[in-house]
């Protein structure tokens, strides 16, 4: 698939986030989404996710028949989408019936990422750290070509965030997309960067911008 | 598609199967507001007997408002919503899957419990079979009214009582015509088919508006 942002803008509570925000992702490339905090990193990952509407600009997706973008990616952020009562498996089972596109078993997903023994421990005894690790098999049980990650390396010890590297090292190799939020080196080679403090002069540091926009205060 | 739905349903009846909470919780607090009744009322037995089928409606009106909450909450604060929205199916068959989960473990457990508990409020045979029937018939459309609201305070802290506030005023159709069936049942003018069926067409009423509704609210939520 190819993805294409033109002239992104958002806007929260209000606020203009960012705005005239444009790149393009095609298959087996990366892109790290650097800015300070509160620049609006997750932002425009819930916008890609289509949880948020953007403000301006559109996004587009090529080559992917008739799915929309939201049916073409994963997503792994703060907010783990676990269910602490179930089992690692059972989340992933879940995980796997609704997304559909099927690939690798729980059992196969974690232990590739270290975790077989967790299998059958609800997901409230584990770390923050090891519940990281669960959500990033989701990646591994059902296949989609667009990997958004939020801050994926965050709890995670070194050892993991290499086992991180490879899976998105192999995960572009076979043509995938990976967009990562996050203040980390992720160990990829060949990534690019969009600095959004850059690209989108933070202009509602220097002159606030709700006063122009008192209609979204409802 | 039905795959998703399946595991969903699945998911939501696993989940209260394994925390207890709403489902368990809103049918004590349905015995409680059944028992707690009669010593307001005094030992009249045929006082009670008249005004039962209207207690337990009213009971189970309020327990229905138990654990409402939670239904959309849950998923949205723990990230779950973000993972349906990524699924391959309409919100609208996401809001159906998680609303039919949700009166499984209440509604229903409700009305199945409800000849039971007819015992406490001196209802005959007749009666307590037409209140028990009117529940399996009626708590969907409380259910589907419910979960519109559940939807539009998903992502408001202490929600519960906004909800209860929004919800209730929408549920007085289906609690009048849920207790002029039960007392036609035990006599009067009334067949106790006309407001059966009418109920019957509230709960597929609600069930259509209910879960367009909810979706759009969960949609437009952000």
């Amino acid at each position: 698939m190819r993805l294409t942002a033109s002239h992104l803008a958002a806007r929260r509570s209000g606020r203009r986030i960012f705005s005239d925000l444009s790149f393009t992702l095609v298959p087996g490339e990366a892109l790290m989404v650097t800015g300070r905090n509160g620049a609006g990193k997750s932002t425009l990952l819930s916008l890609l996710a289509g949880r948020l509407k953007p403000d301006a600009g559109t996004i587009t997706v090529e080559d992917v028949g008739e799915a929309t973008l939201p049916e073409c990616l994963h997503v792994v952020g703060h907010r783990d989408g676990l269910k602490s009562p179930l089992t690692a498996e059972e989340n992933l089972v879940f995980a796997r019936d609704l997304l559909g596109a099927p690939t690798l078993s729980p059992r196969a997903a974690l232990e590739e990422l270290g975790l077989g023994h967790a299998l059958k421990l609800p997901v409230a005894y584990l770390s923050a750290g090891q519940r990281r690790r669960v959500a990033l098999a989701r990646l591994l049980v059902c296949r989609r070509p667009l990997w958004l990650l939020d801050e994926p390396t965050a709890a995670l010890d070194t050892a993991s965030q290499a086992v991180l590297a490879h899976l998105m090292t192999q995960h572009l190799s076979e043509d995938g997309l990976v967009i990562a939020a996050t203040h980390q080196s992720l160990g990829l080679e060949g990534t690019r960067e969009l600095n959004i403090g850059e690209a989108a002069a933070p202009r509602a540091a220097t002159s606030p911008l709700t006063a122009s926009a008192p209609e979204v205060w409802w | 598609m039905i795959r998703a739905l399946v595991a969903l349903v699945r998911r939501d009846l696993l989940l209260a199967a394994r925390v207890g909470g709403s489902g368990a919780l809103s049918l004590v607090f349905f015995l409680m507001i059944v028992s707690i009744v009669p010593f307001a009322l005094g030992p009249d037995l045929n006082l009670l007997s008249r005004i039962g089928p209207s207690i337990l409606w009213l009971a189970a009106v309020l327990a229905t408002l138990i654990g409402l909450d939670r239904l959309f909450q849950a998923d949205e604060e723990d990230g779950s919503l973000d993972l349906m929205t990524g699924a391959p199916v309409q919100m609208e068959a996401v809001v159906l899957a998680k609303v039919l989960a949700h009166w499984l473990t209440t509604g229903l457990p409700l009305a199945l419990a409800s000849p039971l508990f007819g015992l406490l409020v001196a209802l005959d045979g007749t009666t307590m079979a037409a209140t028990a029937l009117t529940l399996l018939v009626g708590t969907p459309a409380l259910t589907f009214v419910g979960a519109v609201g559940a939807a539009l305070t998903a992502s408001i802290r202490r929600g519960g009582l906004i909800l209860a506030v929004v919800v209730l005023p929408l549920m007085i159709p289906t609690l009048i015509f849920g207790v002029s069936a039960s007392q036609a049942a035990s006599g009067g003018t009334v067949p106790f088919a006309t407001p059966l069926v009418i109920l019957s067409a509230l709960s597929l009423i609600a069930a259509v508006i209910g879960t367009l509704a909810a979706a759009a609210a969960l949609r437009w939520s952000e």
